[in-house]
């Protein structure tokens, strides 16, 4: 009574449904960011609104491609099996990598409103920025942008390409070619994604340094790809697509591996929290002395709880990661907690109180649009399951026990 | 005269893993409850195909985490702040910052305790013999072989009749193993 199953879905959407998302999300896109472009009318203050808007929300969709990017190297690296069916997903959300590429420039054009050490005079009369110049300055700044988005969109190109070549001809060889470049893309993602949170994040403050600040935005882009799989993995099998290849046993993997970054996101902020605490010294805590005074302290606090001690709790459970519901509550609010975390590391170089404004929500729902959009037109260009993947039947076989 | 032992239950062998899986579909099928699969490795599917319920031992970890968790906090707050209070680099006596790396360890490390030994105890480890050791072929199960076994006390259990019934699932060489 062996229990063999053979891929039955079919590995396309229906085009009208995947149309309607493109259309839904440029539209909601277009109107937000115009929205949140209406702060630059507003004077000096209003075009800093924006630029640390955008970059927040830049940020949170950016981190989640990037999560989703390294899933598709991290199932290659250690040839996985149970994420065969979510591999073309993760494809597909880090192909919005251009899109994000394109969404960096406002970040260019507004640099120097966003960061101080591109102040000629800040340079020349501080002495701790004058010693960074050789790195912190803005021609080399706009290279490095240049070679992260490049190596990402290769990287992003690469793996989708060859994911769908092997859906035409079902060469395994395809598979193993993917695996020999997953060691050098892990190297590649691993320098690439905490350089560039070190200039476009932590730079905020150029005073302030930390050398597991690229950690804990792994953590949480991590986190949150694997919440916006879930939720569209929820909404997939909801709308009949991939009902019998999206199993609950895939699911809750997904969740799974949501929990366990929750948990390590705890693990790295407390970590530089700690060190900075402990060795008291001016420069580093600055940074955390702002964030715990004039209202910040309790967002701190929110995000403490928020992010890691109820969401500990409510997840540990294998019922709660099996229930849809459960499920989808969890996810939706981890990426919520993701974009609080962001706004908590962001906002306070802008605001030295805690000072919420509604075009923080607007770039957000705009770029959400966009994001979803640009998703949704792969999903209509291709199959939305790498079906001729060698380790896709075994991933549907596979449950929890 | 040798002298007369109680019977323990009824031994059959199969061939392969998937042989053991449908046998003990069929077997938890037909209602019987005091029974056992035996095999090298773990076989994806035995625990639904035996109906086995959840784990209890998840609970005995959260147990173990808990305990940890309240040692290491009061263990550094009683030790620094109430017994043997001294300033140190200009912290204060007690904390939250500075405690958390040890409540954290400490209910890692009695977490794991929890699991293995919860583990043990559930499984009424260790336990140096067991009848079925006196089955000859029994050794094999640690290498290559794929044993179903009945136990007397199951309600369901009939000699005659289980022995027919493992039989008539492909079990071979079906034994009465004594306690």
């Amino acid at each position: 009574m062996g229990h063999h199953k053979t891929f039955s879905d079919d590995p396309k959407v229906d085009p009208a449904l995947a149309g309607k998302l493109f259309k839904v999300g440029i539209g909601v896109g277009v109107v937000g960011l115009l929205a949140t472009a209406a702060t630059l009318a507003m004077g000096e203050e209003g075009r800093h609104q924006f630029f640390f808007s955008w970059l927040t929300a830049f940020s949170f969709f950016t981190t989640i491609a990037l999560g989703a990017l390294f899933f598709t190297i991290l199932h290659h690296l250690v040839r996985a099996t149970w994420s065969a069916g979510w591999r073309r997903t993760a494809e597909n959300i880090a192909a919005n990598l251009p899109l994000m590429a394109v969404l960096f420039i406002p970040i260019l054009v507004g640099m120097h409103d966003i960061y101080h050490w591109t102040h000629e005079e800040v340079v020349a009369t501080d002495e701790i920025i004058k010693w960074k110049a050789p790195y912190l300055n803005t021609g080399f700044f706009v290279i490095r942008a240049v070679v992260f988005f490049g190596a990402w969109i290769a990287m992003a190109l690469f793996f989708r390409r060859n994911s769908i070549k092997q859906d035409e001809s079902g060469d395994v060889a395809l598979t193993f070619r993917m695996r020999w470049w997953a060691p050098v893309c892990t190297l590649i993602f691993v320098m690439t994604m905490t350089f560039a949170h070190f200039d476009w994040l932590m730079s905020l403050d150029p005073h302030w340094f930390s050398t597991i600040f690229g950690v804990v935005i792994f953590a949480g882009a991590m986190m949150s790809c694997y919440a916006t799989l879930s939720l569209i993995g929820l909404w997939y099998t909801k709308n009949g697509i991939l009902q019998n290849t999206i199993t609950q046993g895939n699911l809750h993997d997904a969740a799974k591996m949501m929990f366990g970054f929750t948990v390590f996101w705890a693990y790295v902020s407390f970590s530089q929290y700690y060190l900075i605490w402990y060795g008291n010294i001016p420069e580093e805590t600055a940074w955390y002395a702002l964030r715990l005074d004039h209202g910040w302290q309790w967002v701190g606090i929110a995000v403490l709880f928020g992010h890691f001690m109820i969401p500990f709790w409510f997840l540990m459970s294998r019922h709660m990661k099996r229930s849809r519901t459960a499920l989808a509550i969890g996810a939706g609010w981890m990426l919520l907690m993701h974009f609080v975390d962001l706004y908590y590391m962001i906002m306070p170089t802008l605001h030295h109180g805690f000072h919420p404004h509604w075009a923080d929500l607007t770039a957000l729902i705009g770029m959400g649009g966009l994001f979803v959009a640009f998703f949704g037109r792969r999903l209509a260009s291709d199959a939305v399951v790498a079906y001729r993947d060698p380790q896709l039947v075994a991933s549907m076989e596979y449950d929890n026990v | 005269m040798a002298e007369m032992r109680k019977n323990w239950g009824l031994v059959a062998e199969f061939d392969n893993p998937g042989a053991l899986l449908e046998a003990a579909h069929k077997v938890q099928e037909a209602g019987y409850r005091k029974w056992e699969t035996w095999s090298p490795f773990p076989i994806h599917g035995m625990d639904d195909a035996q109906g086995l319920g959840g784990s209890r031992v998840p609970w005995i970890t959260l147990g173990g985490g808990l305990t940890g968790f309240t040692i290491g906090l009061t263990l550094q707050w009683w030790s620094g702040a109430v017994a043997y209070p001294l300033v140190i680099g200009g912290k204060p006596l007690f904390s939250w910052e500075f405690a958390v790396p040890v409540t954290f360890e400490l209910s890692i490390l009695l977490a794991a305790f929890g699991t293995v030994f919860g583990m043990f105890i559930l499984n009424k480890l260790p336990r140096p013999y067991h009848p079925l050791d006196k089955h000859p072929d029994f050794r094999g199960v640690t290498d290559d072989k794929f044993f179903l076994s009945i136990e007397v006390s199951d309600p369901k259990f009939d000699v005659h009749r289980s022995k027919a019934f493992l039989e008539e699932l492909g079990g071979r060489g079906v034994t009465l193993v004594e306690e």
